[in-house]
């Protein structure tokens, strides 16, 4: 009997089409293996009913000849993303409770083309974070672990040396990876879809912002967040993108322009294509094993006939300081809107007048990453800072957005690694000093500063068995070069290697 | 340090989250670091550069001004406080602001 959990998302839609099985046999053998993989935590709510009506329905169509592009696929959705009458917690306590009485557009694409909904997926709070150690609802796991004795197991029903599944796209990623569903929705905002699709050994696309409306996802740095797929394969993120993007008049930065046919574009190659080698992604401090990976993509690209071109983006270092103004500064915006009156938790007693209401309730229901966002967010846009941080960090992201248009002048891809290393164990960063976790996202944030898509593909192991990830960054609207891109990568890496199922 | 406690105490009055004494120095340390690795910013000419806030330029679009009827709508009293810890009718309760 054929396990469906194995076949990408191309094939179950295929196979689905062709009437070799139906989504109800899908989607109960992924409600089945959710149920088994409770030790990863990658769902915060598993919607298996909902799931099973959906699969009758898209059995119903099917069976006519009927349905969309993504009829009776099982899909699981990041907790960023607003579900109607469906708990959404963006991994929040502030959000208890909280059932939109909207459906987010990237949602509504999808199931409007017939996917099928396993549950909400778990997530750093409010996508802060690159380990999913910040949610509210723990620690995500990652199914992979390292070989030798300190590989992830289960002790008296606990997990011990768990590592992360990256952040904050975590749920996503590990659910991916452990075949809990066929693909998943994810969003990035500093590397957030690229970054945990670099540790587990999946494919994490972060399209152009602009290019997927923001509209019902709860929002981080409206300048910068930008939502996308993590999948097992280039041609499933193909998929997953077409179906996700498009105009929509409800976010006025989604801009109106027509959504390719995306997997066309796949098997074209990319002989012919110049690709740049930013100089300045070579850091201190960087592990071999991350370089030689590096240099591995060049020749592969190299032996794929495209022509290599050295480049430089001298401002790189700058892009994480950047980052870590402007993102606090939009968050500490954002999340005004949670101050115990419109929805979720409250916390206050008789005698509270509304100012200790706001205090208590975001005291209660913030945890520390997100406050000393906030915190930092609120200082940086204070008056007497607004010019010297809010302001100049502006004009910087300007210049790195400049460079980059300077560059792709002279190169249509540029190919980097995805992180500077490899998934690191659950709590070994967690007392670190916070910008030593910031510099996960040191090779993914200038693609969300300047706007561009950046995809990150599963290229090869480490010594500890552990899957590194390339990224390639392309020119804004030019999700076609970036996937012809990834699609030759996927092909030269070759990268079949599963995680074994300890957790099971 | 870029940033003492009472800067703390001040911004978390600002940003309305109630920080308990004992967290003000630890934070004042946390945010300092940060701080302190931005700085590098400084080092960049930024002298006739434009502040850049959006990556789109596309120009915001207008529209009639009327009442939609789609989810962003109004009409939809029941909705809006489906969620809210406490209402009355279609009003948020809160504490009493004005004596």
């Amino acid at each position: 009997m054929t396990d469906y959990t194995e076949l990408s998302l191309a094939d179950l839609r295929d196979g689905l089409k062709k009437k070799d099985f139906t989504s109800a046999e899908v989607t109960d053998a992924y409600i089945a293996r959710i149920e088994g993989a409770a030790a990863l935590n990658a769902f915060i709510t598993p919607t298996p009913d909902i799931a099973r009506d959906k699969a009758a329905e898209s059995d119903a169509k099917l069976a006519k000849g009927e349905g969309g592009a993504l009829e009776g696929v099982p899909l699981g959705i990041k907790d960023l993303f607003c579900t109607r009458d469906t708990l959404t917690t963006a991994a929040s306590h502030i959000l208890d409770g909280f059932h939109p009485k909207y459906e987010s557009t990237v949602t509504t694409n999808l199931f409007g083309d017939g996917a099928v909904m396993l549950g909400k997926l778990n997530l750093d709070e409010f996508a802060m974070g690159s380990s999913n150690e910040t949610s509210y609802y723990g620690d995500v796991v990652n199914p992979w672990r390292r070989t030798g004795d300190n590989a992830t197991r289960i002790e008296a029903g606990k997990v011990v040396g768990g590592l992360t599944p990256g952040g904050s796209s975590g749920g996503s990623s590990s659910a991916v990876a452990a075949r809990l569903c066929a693909a998943a929705t994810a969003t990035d905002t500093g590397g957030s879809i690229r970054q945990p699709a670099a540790f587990t050994g999946t494919v994490g696309l972060k399209p152009t912002y602009g290019r997927v409306s923001r509209w019902g996802i709860v929002a981080f740095a409206s300048s910068l967040d930008q939502a996308g797929p993590i999948t097992r394969t280039v041609r499933d993120s193909a998929i997953m993108l077409k179906s996700m993007a498009g105009h929509d008049p409800k976010d006025s930065t989604c801009i109106d322009r027509p959504v390719p046919d995306y997997e066309a574009v796949l098997g074209q190659g990319v002989k012919g294509l110049k690709i740049g080698v930013p100089k300045e992604y070579r850091i201190d401090g960087m592990p071999e094993e991350i370089e030689k990976l590096w240099q591995q993509g060049i020749d592969w690209m190299k032996d794929a006939g495209a022509e290599i071109v050295d480049i430089s983006l001298p401002l790189t270092k700058y892009a994480l300081p950047v980052y870590y103004i402007v993102a606090p500064a939009e968050a500490s915006s954002n999340l005004a809107r949670y101050d115990g009156v419109k929805y979720g938790l409250r916390v206050a007693d008789d005698k509270d007048n509304i100012t200790a209401l706001y205090e208590k309730t975001r005291a209660a229901g913030f945890g520390d990453e997100v406050k000393r966002r906030i915190l930092i967010g609120t200082y940086v846009l204070s008056a007497g800072y607004y010019d010297a941080y809010y302001i100049r960090a502006q004009k910087v992201r300007k210049k790195i957005f400049d460079e980059f248009q300077e560059a792709y002048k002279q190169v249509d891809l540029i190919l980097t690694p995805s992180t500077p290393s490899s998934a690191f164990g659950l709590g070994e960063k967690k007392n670190a000093d916070p910008v030593e976790m910031y510099l996960n996202d040191i090779f993914t944030v200038t693609a969300n500063l300047a706007g561009l898509p950046g995809i990150s593909v599963p290229a090869g192991l480490d010594g500890q068995g552990l899957p590194l990830g390339l990224q390639l960054i392309g020119r804004p609207f030019d999700e076609e070069t970036l996937l012809r891109g990834a699609d030759a990568l996927e092909q030269s890496a070759g990268f079949t290697a599963k995680p074994d199922e300890w957790w099971v | 340090m870029s940033i003492d406690k009472e800067t703390v105490r001040k911004v978390a009055k600002l940003a309305r989250i109630a920080e308990p004494e004992e967290r003000l120095e630890p934070l004042a340390r946390e945010l300092s670091g940060i701080l302190d690795w931005i700085e590098m910013l400084q080092e960049v000419d930024v002298e006739g550069v434009e502040a850049m806030a959006s990556t789109v330029e596309a120009q915001l679009p207008m529209r009639e001004d009327v009442l939609t009827h789609d989810y962003t709508g109004g009409g939809k009293p029941e909705d809006i406080v489906a969620n809210a810890p406490k209402t009355e009718d279609h009003f948020f309760v809160v504490p009493k602001v004005v004596e």
